[in-house]
């Protein structure tokens, strides 16, 4: 049928990077960052009649009020930092069992179950226990409720190896359920909404309420910092979390260590359901988490799970978020499908540079030699049989072995299990 | 040639999907809408009102323009700015703001950047609004459908709400007549006439509204009865949905509905039920059921506050928008769909409401278990905490249950004859 086509190598392919200098990464990371504020630019010409400049302006303005008064600044500034220590409170939960590679997509409920538990403390003892006992029997519950909730999924992985993903996923769901039949039972013929409380409250410092989320999440973060990278809790996470295998060969109880992480996971939310309760809102809702327990998994993994960086991806986040907001609102538009897009727009570019920071890609005509061993793609193994000569004859033999050998492999891999 | 037969394929795909778009877009356009005769309103005039290049309102919404509910405020804050001739720079409306701290932490920033008001649209913003108003005594906040100015001093704090129980009234005696149509065209009997409600929560906003379109539907059609089906949700498009199915299921002839989405209309229209709408019309969904819809415009609300905080004079606690004042509207008739004479009927209602003469909760027309009420306590006041939903105002004055007198949030929440709650 094709007997008279060559064989022709592909327009390009890619190539694994190997010594890359440490600046790299970083020129790639930023030069993604610009061209997304790029093409945000460009799209707010096009589609809201902004000048780009404006746009940009606009965006710092919605996130530290940058062009207003020095009050606005002040106060936007802190919100936004708080917004950002909430967020980054909720990686930090996900952060070590993430490690792990335990795929805990639930701290939206954890959060939820520790903020129900201390709103029922607050409920039922209110005005019968005095404030500062009342804020740590809170804080205990919390921690409490945000553990069952983590630790359920865990003994079940541990037992029966079930899914962690879509357990903690559902888990969610019976959380805000929870929560909506709790509010029905505290405000019967409501419409949903449970009034703010005037026990155990949190104290402001420096007459904002701002301060106590934002010194917090500081002190945990530095906290999962050393914890993952210098203890011995820390080590046994990254091994489980690179081999199972190897960490059962070097002495390291798997089940133990998935179960003692996720503890550490649910004190985390229980200390951010405690904020969300009696240092934020004073009440509950099934609304509090909003989100933030899925955005947290995205901030987690784009800092590679270094608490440090996660600072970095939390504050990008923030400051899409509010920026786009600021756009909106200069512009008059109430409805968020753009601001959506825009922010779209540049985790894509984001999350497609890391691919680029791995992988290069190698055009045709750069290439002097064809490359074998890594670019076979499936059109040339199948498509050039009838007029193979010599030299192309080596490459499906090759391909052979090398399927020959990961088959072998697999039955070692299966052997060992 | 396998690149160019996709190439042909991919084409052929998005012209379908270009056709079937604009096929959308053409669908239902052709309604027959029957305005009613405007009512003579009685607004105050604001053409002599100069308002300062540093004047500067804001709004906070529950959700964004997806939501009927808070299109309906977005639309009239515009609007009111528009009319009184404000910059752009000098409205901010900050959506999606929830019931929680983040609303205090809007409204604040709102202050801080030098707004005079600010405007809140849910419930659940009160509280925080509330604690916002301490910081900043200088600024006006404005709550609608909230019940704080009860229990607070405040000065620079005020809830409003309006006399939408009048226009579920009218809303209702179009449901009535058509009640009456098809019972007169012999589809069923008088004793046959149901109707089915999709109410949102057994709260005294949700009861005093369908117990007014219920008393409506009863001033011309009186052997009418009623179910309710309750939600526990503002927004929930699929159980709105489910709980129109039931009614219908259970021999409703007629729906109507306050939630906030579409899937009670949408029910009905695929149903063949008649309904009749809130918060705004839904005939071009749903031509060939829907009636009528009544909904509170709060523009005149908006320009109230704006002039009222430019003249520095004070803004009434508990505002209450009237039929008069322009706050309670009803949409355009959908004529394929009313009975005859709805329009004249309405009229004369409408009259006799602004006049007085008619009271739409006058307890000579409804009985509680067979007996007519001659007192009643009702929740008014919020007290916080335990006992929040004490009982503690009376409030039927000379045999009329008075709604929307001792505060603007509706406190009607009285179990009637001849309206079942199924849930």
């Amino acid at each position: 049928m094709n007997t008279n086509k060559k064989t022709r190598e592909p327009l390009f392919h890619l190539i694994k990077r190997a010594n890359v200098p440490a600046w790299q990464p970083w020129a790639i990371r930023i030069g993604a960052l610009l061209l997304g504020f790029i093409i945000m630019g460009i799209l707010c010409m096009i589609s809201l009649e902004t000048n780009p400049i404006d746009a940009w302006k606009y965006m710092f303005k919605g996130a530290f009020g940058i062009g207003t008064t020095a009050k606005t600044a002040k106060f936007k500034t802190l919100a936004l930092l708080r917004d950002l220590s909430l967020l980054l409170l909720f990686a930090l939960a996900v952060t070590p069992a993430f490690k792990m590679k335990f795929w805990n997509i639930g701290a939206e409920g954890q959060v939820l179950m520790a903020a129900l538990f201390s709103m029922m403390c607050i409920q039922y003892f209110g005005g019968k226990v005095p404030n500062v006992p009342l804020i740590f029997i809170c804080l205990a519950a919390a921690m409490i409720g945000g553990i069952i909730w983590a630790v359920i999924p865990a003994l079940f992985k541990a037992k029966w190896n079930t899914n962690e993903t879509l357990f903690t996923l559902m888990m969610n769901y019976v959380v805000i359920q929870l929560i909506i039949f709790m509010i029905k039972v505290w405000v019967p013929n409501g419409s949903q909404s449970l009034a703010p409380s005037a026990y155990a409250n949190l104290p402001k410092i420096a007459g904002e309420d701002f301060w106590f989320t934002i010194i917090i999440a500081l002190a945990l973060t530095a906290f999962m910092f050393v914890y993952l990278r210098f203890s011995k809790h820390g080590y046994e996470i990254s091994v489980v979390g690179e081999s199972e295998n190897t960490a059962r060969y070097i002495g390291i109880k798997v089940k133990k260590v998935i179960i003692r992480t996720l503890i550490v996971s649910g004190i985390v939310c229980g200390i951010i359901g405690f904020l969300l309760v009696n240092g934020i809102n004073h009440t509950v809702s099934e609304k509090d988490a909003g989100g933030r327990g899925f955005t947290a998994i995205l901030v987690s993994w784009l800092a590679k799970f270094n608490p440090i960086f996660m600072i970095l991806t939390a504050f990008l986040v923030v400051f899409l978020t509010k920026g786009t907001e600021g756009i909106m609102e200069e512009n008059q538009i109430t409805n968020e499908f753009f601001s959506q897009v825009l922010i779209g727009i540049m985790f894509l570019l984001i999350i497609a540079c890391e691919f680029f920071i791995n992988y290069k890609i190698v055009f045709r005509h750069r290439t002097a030699k064809p490359q074998p061993v890594l670019a076979v793609s499936e059109s040339q193994a199948a498509g050039s049989v009838d007029d193979r000569s010599g030299e192309a004859a080596e490459a499906p033999v090759e391909g052979a072995s090398t399927a020959l050998q990961t088959d072998e492999t697999a039955d070692q891999a299966a052997k060992e299990e | 040639m396998k690149k160019i037969i996709t190439i042909i394929m991919a084409l052929a795909l998005v012209a379908v999907f270009a056709v079937s778009m604009v096929a959308c877009g053409n669908d239902g356009s052709k309604v027959n809408e029957v305005e009613i005769p405007a009512l003579e309103l009685e607004q105050p005039d604001y053409s002599d009102l100069t308002i300062p290049s540093s004047f500067k309102i804001g709004m906070i919404c529950l959700h964004d323009e997806s939501s009927t509910y808070d299109l309906n405020f977005i639309n009239a804050f515009k609007a009111a700015c528009k009319e009184l001739g404000l910059s752009k720079s000098q409205y901010t409306i900050k959506v999606n703001v929830p019931e929680g701290a983040q609303c205090e932490t809007v409204a604040r920033e709102l202050a801080a950047d030098s707004c005079k008001v600010i405007f809140a649209d849910s419930f659940g913003h009160g509280p925080y609004m509330l604690k916002a108003a301490k910081d900043y005594p200088d600024v006006q906040f404005c709550h609608a459908t909230g019940t704080g100015t009860t229990t607070t001093d405040q000065a620079n704090f005020h809830n409003a709400f309006a006399s939408i129980y009048e226009g579920r009234y009218l809303a209702g005696i179009a449901a009535g007549m058509k009640l009456n149509e098809m019972i007169e065209a012999g589809k069923f009997t008088a004793a046959q006439a149901k109707i089915g409600y999709v109410g949102a929560f057994k709260y005294a906003e949700v009861v005093s509204g369908f117990t007014s379109f219920y008393l409506g539907v009863k001033s011309v059609c009186p052997s009418v009865t009623m179910e309710v089906q309750f939600t526990d949700s503002w927004f929930d498009p699929t159980a709105e949905k489910n709980a129109a199915e039931t009614l219908i299921a259970r021999g409703c002839k007629l729906i109507s509905q306050h939630a906030d989405s579409m899937g009670a209309p949408s029910a009905c229209e695929a149903a063949g039920v008649p309904n009749v709408s809130y918060n705004g019309s839904t005939i071009e969904d749903c031509s060939n059921t829907f009636i009528i819809s009544s909904r509170i415009d709060w523009t005149p609300y908006v320009k109230y506050i704006i002039a009222q905080s430019v003249k520095g004079q004070a803004i009434d606690d508990n505002y209450v928008g009237t039929l008069k004042d322009g706050s309670v509207v009803l949409t355009a008739l959908n004529g394929d769909v009313m009975a005859a004479g709805t329009v004249e009927a309405i009229v004369a209602a409408r009259a006799k409401l602004v006049a007085g003469t008619l009271e739409v909760f006058d307890t000579a027309n409804f009985t509680v278990d067979g007996d007519h009420i001659t007192e009643y306590t009702a929740d008014v006041i919020d007290n916080g905490e335990a006992d929040f939903w004490a009982a503690d105002t009376q409030v039927i004055e000379g045999g009329i249950f008075k709604e929307s007198k001792f505060r603007s949030a509706p406190y009607f929440d009285v179990k009637i004859d001849g309206i079942t709650w199924l849930n």
